[in-house]
């Protein structure tokens, strides 16, 4: 609502009249958590697909979803942006609040929590357009007509994910004729465009060569500073490098959260462990 | 004893493939040979550039365009009905409805394609013209306005049919991507799926096209049988098989000139055909590399 800068100005004005304003300022409590779980249970027809999630997410961290194919982490990932929503039998039981508002419960315009919350996918999906207008898509539907905010834009996302140099003369070109690792590098500068606060990525390396990951890996800690992500992972390492905190799941439950560190070190649970070591997955 | 019995049948497979192409390629030589012996006759500089088509009068004149601009003029009105109409059943089928809706609307869509054309004809020469009658004054009681407009109907799931496969073709992880970043389903139909699809959207196009100017019956019962060089919708027409039609049906003399007509408009009618099926093909396997 103030910049920092606004806010410093009236601190040091602090004349009577905007005394209460300031005050109010600073007696608000920091909204800790960005995003929270509460007991949430997904369905899939009958099948239980998530059981009783609960979970508190920071702002600006990075978290590491892990554990073996089908415990239920891109189910996880997309109750963020109700993308499960088009899946016949899908429903969600328990509360998930992201900035104060339970998107499953108040009434929320689904376009504009997409907006605020960006996803980038496990296989590069570029449109068949040119870079251009796939790094200007999300502006454009939202009615963005203004040449000039627009073409700056997709020129600061595709600096964001270190894509501009190697595309900056040719942004006419078909974004499928990029390789596999610049096309997720524009998937993401493509989500970065619409100014999301927080990031899903579903396994985003896992069709993409080592070289391509590491950069990916890069940016990720990057955003870190801006954003706050969700990354599912199948690799430990990757886990390791990108996440501040990590969250194991089973059959569809939470086994357990925690600071990456303390999870692949000193993890609480034996199945954590067994996972972690490699001894089932 | 498996073995000749295998041999008996692939012999008659390969017999059946032949008697295919050999129709095939008799049907076009006689074509050919018929309408060579044609244009020995007419100057091919009269066939397509004289506006007049009379060859059944005195004064004969053998003009080529009227029965084009007949043929042309209905298959357009059809295309201009089809077109909106079958895209936005394609649409509302591949990006709305639900699965279960769609199993059961596509196949009484293609009902529509199973109606008798002589019923269509009918239809548009006794309810459609003196429906539009009644608000378009001087509309003849023959016109290619309600042929037009009827045929459109008939070729509705040949667009709509063929658009909804391709949309559907087009991975679900363009859909998920646009939806994603904030997209709603119409946003996303528009500038995403329908682009994704358009080769195969055209291809239903085509064969549309196609599929109306080879059209017969409709067009021989309500929009008339008089060859006439026109853009006007509200006057009687005579299409390339309409005027087949009428000569055939007709007591004009074999090995005649007036008859060898019928094969100098069939053949003009099977050159345009074949283009418009072969681009298609050719959108078709482009198209099809695409997701590859
Ligand atoms: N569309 C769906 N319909 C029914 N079941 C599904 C669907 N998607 C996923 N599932 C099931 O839900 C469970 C979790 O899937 P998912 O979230 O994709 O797991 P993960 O990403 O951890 O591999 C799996 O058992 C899977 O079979
Ligand atoms: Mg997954």
């Amino acid at each position: 609502m103030f910049t920092e800068a606004e806010i410093m100005d009236l601190i040091m004005t602090k004349d009577s009249k905007t005394e209460h304003l300031v005050n109010d300022i600073i007696d608000k409590p920091v909204e800790e958590h960005k995003i929270t779980t509460k007991n949430v249970n997904v369905f899939y027809g009958d099948f239980k697909a998530l059981k009783n999630i609960s979970m508190k997410i920071r702002p600006f961290s990075v978290t590491a979803l892990i554990g073996p194919s089908g415990c239920g982490k891109s189910t996880y990932l997309r109750v963020f942006n109700r993308m499960n929503d088009y899946i016949n039998g899908f429903r969600l039981e328990g509360k998930v609040v992201i900035d104060g508002v339970n998107i499953y419960k108040d009434k929320i315009i689904l376009e504009k929590l997409r907006k605020e919350v960006g996803m980038v996918f496990q296989k590069p999906n570029p449109f068949p357009k040119s870079i251009f207008d796939n790094v200007a898509y999300g502006l454009q539907i939202q009615g963005m007509k203004d040449k000039h905010f627009i073409n700056e834009r997709v020129e600061t996302s595709l600096k964001k994910v270190v894509l501009w140099d190697e595309v900056k003369d040719d942004l006419k070109k078909n974004a499928l004729a990029l390789s596999g690792g610049q096309q997720q590098r524009l998937c993401i500068a493509r989500t970065l465009a619409v100014e999301p606060n927080i990031i899903l990525m579903d396994e985003p390396t896992s069709a993409l060569d080592p070289i391509s990951t590491g950069k990916i890996e890069e940016l990720i800690f990057e955003l870190k500073n801006e954003y706050t992500i969700l990354i599912v992972t199948h690799n430990m390492q990757q886990a390791g490098r990108v996440s501040d905190r990590t969250a194991f799941f089973y059959l569809g439950e939470l086994i357990e959260e925690g600071l990456t560190k303390n999870i692949f070190l000193n993890p609480k649970e034996e199945r954590t462990e067994n996972y972690i070591t490699g001894r089932f997955g | 004893m498996i073995r000749t019995r295998e041999q008996i049948i692939e012999t008659f497979l390969l017999i059946s493939a032949f008697i295919t192409i050999f129709t095939t390629v008799g049907i076009i030589l006689v074509l050919a040979i018929e309408a060579f012996k044609f244009f020995r006759e007419v100057s091919v500089i009269e066939f397509f550039t004289s506006t007049e088509w009379t060859p059944l009068f005195t004064q004969k004149h053998y003009g080529i365009l009227p029965l084009l601009s007949g043929t042309l003029l209905t298959s357009f009105i059809a295309i201009l009905v089809a077109l909106p109409i079958g895209l936005a059943i394609a649409i509302y089928l591949s990006e709305y409805a639900p699965k279960q809706f769609r199993t059961y609307v596509k196949p009484s869509l293609e009902l529509l394609a199973a109606v008798p054309t002589v019923v269509y004809g009918f239809f548009a020469l006794t309810v459609v013209t003196p429906f539009l009658q009644s608000f378009i004054p001087g509309m003849s009681g023959f016109n290619s306005l309600s042929a037009g407009f009827v045929m459109g109907i008939m070729i509705i799931p040949i667009v709509s049919s063929l658009s909804e496969d391709a949309l559907n073709a087009v991975p679900a992880s363009l859909r998920e991507a646009s939806y994603g970043m904030g997209s709603t389903r119409l946003q996303t139909a528009i500038k995403v799926t329908v682009p994704a699809a358009s080769s195969g959207i055209v291809v239903s196009v085509i064969l549309a096209i196609s599929r109306a100017i080879g059209e017969t019956m409709i067009v021989a019962i309500a929009a008339g049988q008089q060859p006439r060089f026109t853009i006007n919708p509200l006057v009687p027409v005579e299409t390339l098989t309409a005027y087949i039609v009428q000569v055939s049906l007709g007591d004009v003399q074999h090995n005649s000139v007036e008859y060898r007509t019928i094969f100098a408009a069939g053949i003009t009618l099977f050159v345009f055909t074949f283009i418009l099926n072969s681009v298609s093909h050719w959108l078709k396997n482009k198209y099809r590399e695409k997701y590859e």
